[in-house]
């Protein structure tokens, strides 16, 4: 165990399966980023944020390769390359940017083993970039991972701390079905406990980040660290509060949040995703029709409006949720009438 | 050959290589079944037995045989919805076929692509495509594969002229180009993107895209079996050499419908019945047959060839009909790798 950051996570995954697995590559914009190891001594950038900074020196260009800007090359390319023995790692740096490379997510990679009838495997990962809170604006802050995760054949991965990243992308890279990565980047200069080594997180089991019996709150990505805030809080008043962070929404680990459901007859979902059609909606979907009969409160949904992210920081912190509005939220479920008439 | 116009027979040109005799009937035998697959499918969609309409590649023939002929085992294709004959081309399993175009258990997928969705990773089919152009950058990631697998292997990509309005091509020819990629893409220019003519929404020549890439942009008619494979011969030792991509354009026509069920929602004609006639002139099946004849191979055998390419597509066709259907737990059962029906 070492503390490290988010981003040194995600790097340390990467390096570890590149060097176990040769068939491992890496495609995307700037991951080389300059004219990085050709003469052994010059350093390129290595990613945006830095997260393969290194790689082409170790691993050489030809597995660790600058693409031109053309998302729907780039994820088209890592589909080819994965029907025909590689395992790409492709970076579509910003999630909003799936708009220009979707039919290659929605129509080929999630369909390929469907209608190819099994006869394939689609180990591909493409990894991007989500979430507010740097000021980036309408076009490179959004958190889409509900549109992907509403797209049968897809898996999506959500790290809310450094280890689950490093342990959830070895996994992504070893699945052999294509897997949408989300990594938060607001959440890159986290540091917490990360295991060394080989270090695996399996798909479709939650983290209970908080243990507790009076409400539930199952949270998503940088959502997990606020409502962690919230119950750390709220337990200094004596009110115990459960929180979830199912870390891949397909699968999704319902077995998980309607245990706590049921246990604690209380339910707030915090996601930073749309308040239509999303995450939010599909938790509280879940408990209404599977755990009804425990719910003492009407379940409370704590999501963005359903509007673009507004680019300046005053706008966009009223934009997001915030610990206040979770606890909000959270003291609404315990004043609820139903639980007074219960 | 640069230029469709300049040279419009090279096949005649004395200079060019010229197949061997029996490459010349392997060949022929190929466009055979592909012709007599597709009718025998288009019968079979009239006759109400296919549970959805197929996008037939009558008129084609040469573009798939020519090209696939300079292919070996473990080279890779990308076809399109129109991609029969492809995946015929690439000695794919007729009985296979069928079944899959008829929904049935024992179709190449399972039934569950379909006519649009051909794909045998034995045959080195790594699927049809129905999203016009969808291959493209499958393609170029196969093509990519190859070249860092560095066992010699080609990526081929078939795609149509309307494809070549898809932003894909310019962005494949330009990764391509970059990284000198074991890439062929096939262009198979049939006259009309769904009912538009081709020159009512394509500017300028296809092939002719690829000069700005620096990349080799050859168009020749694609209804003569012989210039198309003199065209691709060249492109697929380039790709095997490592010498990057090329761009044929393969003109030719469709002669049947975009789709069969086409007559039933079409409320008028899109082209003329006597240009569909002038194209059949220029059909590339009898222009092979009048070369074999040439080249002495008597008429008996060259209709034996005829008679078993129907009896393989009629036999196909009885197999189909009466293979059952896919077992309903397929539909929970295929997507995700560590699911089994």
């Amino acid at each position: 165990m070492a503390v490290k950051t988010y981003r040194e996570a995600i790097t340390e995954a990467l390096q570890i399966e590149m060097r176990r697995d040769p068939r491992v590559i890496i495609l995307g914009e700037d991951v080389v980023g300059g004219l990085g190891g050709t003469n052994g001594e010059v350093e390129a950038a290595g990613g945006t944020f830095g997260v393969t900074a290194g790689f082409a020196a170790e691993f050489g260009r030809r597995r660790v390769i600058d693409t031109p800007i053309t998302e729907s090359a780039i994820v088209g390319a890592a589909n080819g390359a994965a029907l025909t023995g590689l395992r790409p790692v492709a970076e579509v740096m910003f999630m909003d940017f799936i708009g220009v490379c979707l039919d290659q997510m929605l129509n080929q990679m999630a369909k390929f083993r469907y209608m190819f009838g099994g006869k394939c495997d689609v180990p591909v990962v493409i990894r991007t970039l989500m979430g507010a809170g740097f000021g980036a604006g309408p076009q490179h802050s959004q958190s889409l991972h509900a549109l992907l995760t509403a797209i049968p054949g897809l898996k999506v991965a959500l790290p809310s701390s450094p280890a689950d990243a490093k342990g959830l992308l070895a996994t992504a890279i070893r699945d052999n079905d294509p897997v949408i990565f989300c990594e938060h980047k607001v959440l890159y200069g986290e540091s917490g406990e990360v295991p060394d080594g080989e270090y695996l997180v399996p798909f479709g089991e939650a983290n209970v980040t908080r243990r507790g019996n009076h409400v539930t709150i199952v949270a998503f990505s940088r959502m997990v660290l606020l409502a962690n805030a919230v119950a750390d809080r709220l337990a200094k008043e004596g009110i115990s509060v459960e929180v979830i962070d199912p870390r891949t929404t397909s699968p999704l680990d319902r077995d998980s949040i309607l245990e706590s459901v049921e246990k604690t007859g209380r339910l707030v979902v915090v996601d930073e995703g749309d308040p239509y059609c999303g995450m939010a909606s599909e938790i509280v979907s879940l408990a209404a029709t599977e755990a009804l009969d425990a719910l003492k409160a009407a379940p409370v949904k704590v999501t963005p409006p359903h509007t673009p992210v507004p680019a300046t920081p005053h706008l966009e912190q009223e934009w997001l949720p915030s610990p206040d509005k979770i606890e909000k939220a959270v003291r609404a479920t315990l004043d609820s009438k139903l639980a007074r008439a219960g | 050959m640069d230029t469709y116009a300049v040279n419009a027979n090279p096949s005649l040109d004395p200079t060019l290589e010229q197949p061997t005799r029996d490459e010349l009937l392997a060949m022929y035998g190929r466009m055979v079944l592909i012709r007599r697959v597709e009718e025998r499918l288009g019968d079979d969609f009239t006759a109400g037995k296919l549970p959805q309409s197929v996008h037939l590649y009558v008129g084609q023939e040469a573009c798939a045989v020519g090209v696939c002929a300079r292919l070996e085992d473990g080279d890779w294709v990308a076809s399109t919805h129109r991609g029969h004959g492809h995946y015929l081309a690439r000695d794919g399993d007729v009985r296979g076929l069928f079944a899959e175009v008829f929904g049935r258990r024992d179709g190449i997928c399972r039934g569950m692509g379909g006519s649009p969705h051909v794909a045998d990773f034995s045959k080195g089919i790594i699927g049809a495509n129905a999203v016009v152009g969808g291959g493209i950058g499958i393609a170029t990631g196969a093509a990519l594969a190859a070249q860092m697998q560095d066992r010699g292997r080609v990526a081929v990509c078939f795609f149509g002229d309307g494809a070549a309005a898809q932003g894909w091509l310019g962005e494949a020819l330009n990764i391509a180009a970059l990284w000198r990629l074991p890439l062929v893409l096939v262009c198979e220019n049939n006259g009309f993107a769904e009912f538009m003519p081709t020159a009512t929404v394509t500017a300028g020549s296809i092939a002719s895209r690829a000069a700005g890439y620096g990349v080799p942009g050859v168009a020749v008619d694609g209804n003569d079996l012989i210039e198309v494979w003199q065209a691709a011969g060249p492109a697929v030792a380039r790709a095997r050499a490592g010498q990057g991509p090329t761009l044929l354009e393969l003109r030719t026509y469709r002669t049947r419908a975009h789709t069969e069920s086409e007559s039933g929602f079409l409320s008028r004609p899109y082209r003329t019945v006597e240009e569909v006639e002038d194209w059949r002139t220029r059909d590339p099946l009898p222009r092979v047959r009048d070369r074999l004849s040439a080249a002495g191979v008597r008429d008996d055998e060259l209709d034996t060839i005829d008679a078993e390419a129907r009896r393989l597509a009629a036999e196909a066709s009885a197999f189909a009909e009466t293979n059952p259907w896919p077992d309903p737990s397929v539909v929970y059962g295929l997507m995700f790798h560590d699911q089994e029906p």
